[in-house]
């Protein structure tokens, strides 16, 4: 609790709870920096910068595009699958999605 | 005169006056600028750290717009370690889903490079496994720990052994002998781990048996970097320099012992690392402010040198934080916020 909670609360982006993990994809996939990784998700999410660590308007938009929720559904994309359309949204490569891909037969895409 | 609680660097607590917190947080600003040769913290930057030391709140935040990503060594391991039962990909959903993780690294118990190669084809399930029930990026990490490539966990002569009885030389070819196969083994494992579909690979910890350990890493990074353009290599140091334990080993022509953050992370830049942790130790004899006084003018530096993203490490006795198992809500927050709002990181 002191370390892991304190650092997410106090200074963290809060991962799927708002739009933290996509945030980190940019940093990830593109070595962007904090700013930049930040306007890239905001612009996709055709939200403001500001508005990437409520978890209110995030959970919003992530169900809208299908992209994990904290909460989730009967019938919303999860795990794997909301990792496709994280990818699909960023316009990046996640590794386990061009993986599940290649494991796919041509037949099954 | 009024009075503020903190805590020395072990924890313990202590009240102290806004002149003594500000005569700290100088002192240890100046300490961090005297080693690293740096700037060290301006005016405003002294008034925002006596702001956040003297606000009577238990917990502080970063102001809305400021927040940054967060990522995890061990983080795995946390969960057992503390007793709960749960498995690795069972803990990597409690992060994600309960404790607000922005990212999270699977890992063995055993936190070496050199024990996972034996058991990787074990490993790489589980994070397949794991990546088909996780939403967030998932590394997979590990330390680099050169010390267990010498007798009698390894096969080089123990360098601990040779300095003692003066064989300078013998020391310093079993360090270079142990750099090869660790190079190898983190080469390996890291290939492994990405073509099971790692987002990213995590070298913790490195330089933790000194510039060998550090040098061994950053050709390791080289080599996944060649292999895989795309991958995410984070590299996050043990301590806030690099220890000369052979002191003449060097990486792209850059002597690699007594190197400072600021200047470690161009070497890691150089290797072809995605995202750099550098670390700042915590004095245990000195107050909070001192320290975190002190590790906000070492990140301040790396930050305005890197150009790519920067996390320095903020656990148990590093960046700010006290040495001690509990670490307290207080410091921590005061350390998160600090260290976020003036070296503007990129994460931590």
């Amino acid at each position: 609790m002191g370390m892991a909670i304190t650092h997410a609360i106090a200074s963290g982006m809060g991962g799927m709870r708002a739009a933290g993990d996509l945030v980190a994809r940019m940093q990830i996939a593109r070595g962007m920096k904090i700013d930049e990784a930040k306007a890239h998700v905001a612009g996709k999410l055709k939200c403001s910068v500001s508005d990437l660590t409520d978890p209110i308007l995030m959970n919003e938009a992530r169900d809208e595009l299908g992209l994990g929720l904290l909460h989730p559904y009967g019938g919303s994309p999860k795990c794997m699958e909301a990792k496709f359309n994280i990818a699909e949204l960023l316009e990046i490569d996640v590794n386990c999605v061009q993986r599940f891909r290649s494991h796919l037969s041509a037949s099954n895409l | 005169m009024s009075t503020y609680f903190s805590r020395m660097g072990d924890g313990s607590a202590i009240e102290v006056t806004a002149e003594e917190i500000k005569a700290d947080l100088i002192e240890g600003s100046e300490d961090a600028a005297d080693r690293g040769n740096i700037p060290p913290l301006s005016k405003e930057e002294y008034q925002h750290l006596l702001d956040i030391f003297t606000t009577r709140a238990k917990f502080v935040s970063v102001e809305p717009g400021n927040e940054v990503i967060l990522t995890y060594d061990a983080g795995t391991l946390k969960i057992r370690r503390v007793g709960v039962n749960a498995d690795r990909t069972l803990a990597l959903q409690i992060y994600e889903k309960l404790l607000g993780a922005d990212t999270m690294e699977l890992s063995h118990v055993d936190y070496s490079y050199k024990p996972v190669k034996a058991i990787v084809g074990f490993e790489q399930p589980v994070l397949e496994q794991a990546l088909l029930s996780t939403h967030v990026p998932l590394f997979y990490g590990a330390q680099p720990n050169l010390g267990l490539y010498s007798q009698p966990d390894g096969p080089f002569p123990n360098p601990a052994e040779l300095l003692p009885k003066g064989d300078i030389k013998g020391a310093q070819a079993s360090y270079e002998a142990s750099v090869e196969d660790l190079v190898q083994d983190i080469v390996y494992i890291a290939e492994c781990m990405i073509e099971s579909g790692a987002d990213g690979i995590n070298l913790d910890t490195t330089g933790a048996a000194g510039d060998a350990d550090f040098q061994a890493s950053l050709l390791a990074a080289e080599q996944i970097r060649a292999k895989y353009p795309e991958a995410c290599i984070e590299l996050g140091m043990a301590g806030e320099f690099v220890l000369g334990m052979h002191s003449e080993l060097t990486y792209q022509g850059e002597r690699l012992a007594g190197m400072y953050p600021h200047r470690q992370v161009k070497m890691a830049e150089a290797a072809g690392a995605s995202i750099f942790g550098p670390v700042a130790n915590t004095n245990t004899s000195r107050s909070a402010a001192w320290n975190l006084a002190r590790t906000a003018t070492f990140m301040k530096a790396c930050c305005e040198a890197a150009s790519i993203p920067v996390h320095p490490n903020m656990g148990m006795g590093v960046g700010g934080v006290t040495v001690n198992d509990h670490p307290p809500v207080d410091i921590v927050s005061r350390s998160s916020k600090a260290m976020t709002e003036i070296c503007r990181l990129d994460g931590l």
